[in-house]
Formats: C-alpha cells, structure tokens, sequence
C-alpha cells in the first residue's frame, strides 16, 4: 500500500504564559491509502493538536516549530495559505468533536453544504441555475450517503433542529461532499450515546471501504480502536509511546503506559478483581526535560530511563518508546 | 428489607402552557421523565442504573433523594418514608443520603476552599463546627488520597480528578450509608477514572456504604454492580443481578445496548451486530404502547397498542417486553 501521509518528527508549540508548551514533539506518523489509523490518548496527550498541525489549523500563540509533513507527494508546511485552503476540504477533511459548535448556528445545513462545493469544487456548471441544481442534487445524495431520512426538507433546517447523532452525521457529510482521500475524525462519537455511537462508527467504516478513503479515528476508547481501526498509535505527554498493527498492540501492548491504560479500563469480564490504575498524573508539558516522560508512573521506571528515549522496533510493523522492552515482551 | 425501596415513582414536568391552553385549562404537554419507576437497593450492595442520554437515570437519582420533588410514588429508606417526611425531618435523613455528581468543575463553588466545600455538610447538620470540623475534613480529604495540607485551595488549582475526590470527600464527610453515584467518572480520562472506581469500591467495602451508581457506560457497570436496571425513556425495562443482565440479556434494547458497546478483544467480524435504528424518541410525546417499539427489530402489533407489564423471570431476574416467552434473542448464539 502506498504511503498517503507521512509526519516526520513534527513539533507543535504553544506559548503560554506559564513557558514554551510543547503540544506535540517529535512525532512521526504514516497513513497509507485506504488504511484506518487509530490515535489513542487522554486530553492533553497532543492526538488533536498533531492532526490540527497536519490541517494547518494551528493558531497563534501556537506553532508548527519543526517536522515535516508530506500529503500525497507534497509538502504541506511548504505550501502558500491559498494551496493549503484548496487541499483543506477537498483532499484532506476533518470532523470536529462538538457538532454543534462546529457547524454555524446561522445557516441552513444546505447552505454549510453548498459552500464547500461553491469554495472547491470546479465541475459545478457556471450556469447559474444548472449550478443551483446541481449543489442540491449532491446535498440530497450526501445527506441520503449519511442515513439523514427525507433530505430535501432537512437541507432547509438549522443545526438546531437535529439530534446529537444527525448533527455529528451531518458533519461528516459535509467532510465527504468532495470525496477527500484522507478523513480526519477527532472524537466523532465522544458526545454520543453508544447505540449511536455504534451507527455512526459503522457509517465512516462504510463509507471508507466504498470510496477507498483513508480515515484517521482520533478518540480515548481502545474499544472503538480495536473494533475499527487497522493500525493504532497510543500517544503520551505529546509523544508517540506505541505504534503497530491494533490486534497485536491491544492484545500484547509492550510500552508500560498502553499495558497501564489498558489494565485501567474497567470490564465486565474482570469484576470482582482489582483494577489496577496507573498511579499519579499526566505531567505538566512546560519545561519538561528531555527523558521518558512516563517514569514517574512507570512501573518499570529505573534510574537508566533518565534519558532520552527514542521509537525502537517492538516487532514487526511494531515500535514503542521504552528502554524496557526485553521485560514487557 | 432493603434499605433503599422505590416504588412508582415518577417525576413529570409541564411544559409551559400557550395562552389558548391557559385559557382552556389544557395542561399543554408534560415531559415524563421518570414513569412510574420501582427498585429496592439492599444494604451494602451496588445497584448499577444504565441508560443512554435522557432516559431519566439522573432524574430518578434525584427524585429519590427529594432533590426534584417526585410527581408520585413512594421512597423508603431503612423503614422511613422519605417521600412523607416533612422539611426538618427530610434534612436530617439527608446525612445519611448522599450525592456525588457528575461534573467536577460545575459542581464544586469556585468562591469557596475545600475546607469550606467539604465541611459545609458538618455545619449544616450540626456534627461539628470549628476547629473538630477542620480535623474531621482533614481527615476525610486524606481517606479520598488528597493532603490535609490542600484545605485552603481553591478548586481551580486541581485537576478533574483530584476535583472529583472533593466531590466524594464532600459525600462522605457526614457519614452517608446511601450515596447516589451519579456518572462520578464519565468526565473523566481513563486512567483517572480506573483511580476513582478503585476508591469508590474501596470506601464502600471498608465504610459497608450502599451505592445507586448511575451511568452510561456498561463496561463500568458491569464491573461494579451487585445487580443491574436498564431504563429508557423514563422507565426500568430489565433489572437483575449483573451477571444475568449482561450474561442473557432478555429485554431487546438491553441486548442492542450491550451489542453497540465496543469490545476490546472480541473480534470485529465475530461479534453479533444489533444495530438500532434512530434516535430516542422525545419524551414530551413517547410511542404509545411499549417505548422501545419504534427502535425495536422485534415489534409486531401488540407492541404498538398495549404497555408490556414486568415480568419475573426468576433468579430475580424481570424484564417488561411482550415477546419474552418466544425465546427471540437479536443476539446470534448469546454471549
């Protein structure tokens, strides 16, 4: 499979009053065609702000302070702002968490739609009502695409007027009008119910499997990974701890914070017997120094983890950035 | 006896009537949170409430502890009826009834230090005041794992979980037997919730607390409870000991509820897909007959028309849909 987007040790930073808050550092990432990546981490581990970097979203006081990103053959960082906006949306489309803060309370769902067509797409007929026509018949087809019953009425409603599950379907309707060839979905299904949920994550693996999208599925639930994502990367403290294939990283995870995080989930299947917690807190991203930026919770914490640690080969297609690997094996 | 026992409870809102309405005397439309709702809660045991967005989990919480006036029904509470108590009387039950809520930021008061927050309980009961009020908060806010010597922060200098044990610390300090969980661990990351679980299970064992823990999420449930209810639309649709509910759900939404959550370790292909159509429907104007008849893949014509009645299934084991004897199960091969 051919490499669709490729990071190489991008660096995010933020600055805050506080110090220089390095969001994002160091971390490289591969998405092929068609594959489905999984981004695993609690708030604060930087999964939203890399791909908001990969989005060019990222706002002042933050920066995209080094690394390289490469989309389809081009340099993204190295692009002028109006070739960013003609690939954001077209190429590359990203769904919000929050629906409906995301969508705009003052206009229809058919005017959201139509001006993603109106802004990239260059078949539309210059007519002026074959163009009209036209946005509409694909509003209608995308809306149909999503599972939203009686489209033509629903293109004249306000956000509003929908539900929880239609606004986030909603949104991702308006991420495929232009058939990208990467979707972006940062915690699609955080704010929604599980049956839902369950809806929702069955529509994206659908769509991408009819259309041969690649799709990166930011979100905290390992469960959600494991059901539909090929490959998983578990990020920590803005760092890629855990990167390979999502049966073999879920079913033997090497680094000590995804076995952590995944002894912490409470399951039916364990009741009665201790859950075992990872002990402390996420440490504070300001002025950290440069050494395993788990250690304090490490079980396998030694005085040699005092140092920089780079991504080292966990087996095949595999990498996790431990110096302990030989005791997790 | 139980401790806890609810029964018919409900809790209905009026919307707020048009002029046409007033002027007909037309009680306009009435949200039916909670509908008629009965359950009892042993001593030292873990009733998990499960129910997705606005099924009436939270309101029932409340309603039982008289924090929303119920509509109807009787609470009774270690032989005392709690819905009968007067003002003084229900204020001196509540020592012994407590509350911890969901959101962390919004429900502690930003103006206040924790010692004020958490002995604020020991003031208002007239436990302790003073100096023995500040030793017994030091105390509890160390058995929660904070320090006695963060009494005087404020909340805003802790994080969502630490902000969560000052909820719990707030519970506790009156000496509860009963505490309403109500979704004590939903805004929180999933190392941190795996924290508060483990402390809330361990105050329960060593202070024999009694817990109603209400949430969304099943894997929580099921790894908590004694026994289980699940509840749509305002109502209690299957309850049950935790391994019967979740083991050889009978009840249609319970087994498309437990089918949609996503498993870590059951194989993507392998695993029986129920998926519902829809979203819950509004309960300003609930399907008549059973609830669930507008989502459910099971449906015939009696479902449309007549309200199921609970069922014993035995093994205290009850579930209300029509179709139960019929041996249908949406669930291919069970679980």
């Amino acid at each position: 499979m051919s490499v669709l987007l490729e990071v190489t040790n991008l660096r995010t930073e933020f600055a805050t009053r506080a110090g220089l808050v390095r969001a994002v550092d160091g971390v490289s990432l591969r998405v092929a065609r068609g594959e489905c990546l999984g981004v695993v981490g609690e708030s604060g581990s930087g999964k939203s702000v890399t791909f908001s970097s990969v989005m060019g979203l990222v706002r002042s006081p933050g920066r995209v302070a080094a690394g390289t990103i490469h989309f389809d053959g081009r340099d993204l960082r190295g692009l002028a702002p109006e070739e960013m906006r003609a690939i954001r949306g077209r190429d590359i489309a990203m769904t919000m968490q929050d629906a409906l803060t995301a969508l705009n309370p003052a206009l229809t769902v058919g005017e959201q739609m139509a001006e993603v067509m109106i802004a990239h797409d260059d078949t539309l007929p210059s007519a002026r009502g074959a163009r009209r026509s036209a946005i509409r018949d694909r509003s209608v087809e995308m809306l149909g695409l999503v599972g939203i019953p009686a489209p033509e009425t629903r293109l004249r409603q306000y956000p509003h007027e929908f539900s929880g599950g239609m606004r986030q379907r909603i949104m991702i309707a308006i991420a495929l009008t232009c058939r990208p060839q990467l979707l972006i979905a940062d915690e699609p299904t955080t704010a929604l119910d599980v049956t839902i949920q369950a809806q929702v994550l069955e529509l994206i693996s659908d769509i991408r499997a009819r259309l041969g999208m690649s799709v990166v599925l930011i979100t905290h639930d390992l469960g959600v990974v494991a059901e539909h994502c090929d490959r998983v990367m578990v990020m920590y403290a803005g760092q890629v701890v855990e990167e390979g294939p999502t049966d073999q990283v879920i079913g033997a995870p090497r680094h000590p914070y995804t076995r952590g995080l995944l002894a912490s989930i409470p399951r039916p299947a364990l009741r009665g017997q201790p859950i075992r917690p990872i002990v402390g807190q996420v440490p504070d991203l300001v002025g950290l120094p440069p050494q395993c930026r788990f250690h304090s919770r490490c079980p396998l914490a030694r005085q040699g983890c005092l140092v920089q640690v780079p991504m080292l080969p966990a087996g095949p297609g595999r990498q996790a950035r431990c110096l302990r690997l030989e005791e997790t094996s | 006896m139980s401790l806890l026992e609810v029964t018919g409870l409900s809790k209905h809102y009026a919307g707020r009537p048009s002029l046409v309405q007033r002027v007909t005397r037309d009680p306009g439309q009435v949200v039916r949170a909670v509908n008629g709702v009965s359950l009892a809660v042993e001593r030292g045991e873990v009733l998990g409430l499960i129910g997705e967005s606005g099924c009436g989990k939270s309101t029932l919480g409340r309603a039982i502890l008289r924090l929303h006036e119920p509509s109807a029904g009787r609470v009774t509470f270690d032989g005392t009826e709690v819905t009968a108590l007067a003002p003084p009387a229900l204020k001196a039950m509540r020592r012994r009834m407590q509350i911890i809520f969901q959101d962390p930021y919004a429900s502690l008061n930003p103006r206040r230090t924790v010692a004020e927050i958490v002995g604020l309980p020991l003031a208002l009961h007239g436990i302790a005041s003073g100096e023995e009020a500040r030793e017994i908060t030091a105390r509890v806010l160390e058995r929660v794992g904070l320090k006695a010597g963060q009494l005087d922060r404020y909340p805003h200098q802790f994080s969502g979980g630490q902000r969560q044990r000052i909820g719990i610390a707030r519970a506790l300090v009156s000496n509860p037997e009963f505490i309403v969980c109500d979704e004590p661990v939903s805004a929180l990351d999933v190392s941190i919730q795996a924290q508060i679980i483990a402390l809330l299970l361990e105050l329960k064992r060593d202070l024999g607390l009694t817990y109603l823990f209400i949430s969304h999420d099943i894997s929580v449930i099921g790894y908590l409870s004694d026994r289980v209810a699940v509840m749509y639309l305002g109502e209690i649709v299957e309850t049950g000991p935790v391994a019967a509910v979740l083991d050889n759900p009978r009840h249609p939404y319970t087994q498309s509820l437990l089918s949609a959550v996503p498993e870590i370790g059951a194989r993507r292909d392998r695993k029986a897909r129920v998926r519902l159509q829809g979203d819950l429907p509004s309960p300003l104007n609930p399907p008549k007959g059973c609830k669930f008849h507008t989502r459910c893949p099971l449906a015939t014509g009696i479902c449309r028309s007549a309200a199921p009645q609970t069922r014993d299934l035995g093994g205290a084991h009850s579930a209300a849909c029509h179709r139960l004897d019929e041996g249908l199960s949406l669930l291919e091969g069970g679980r």
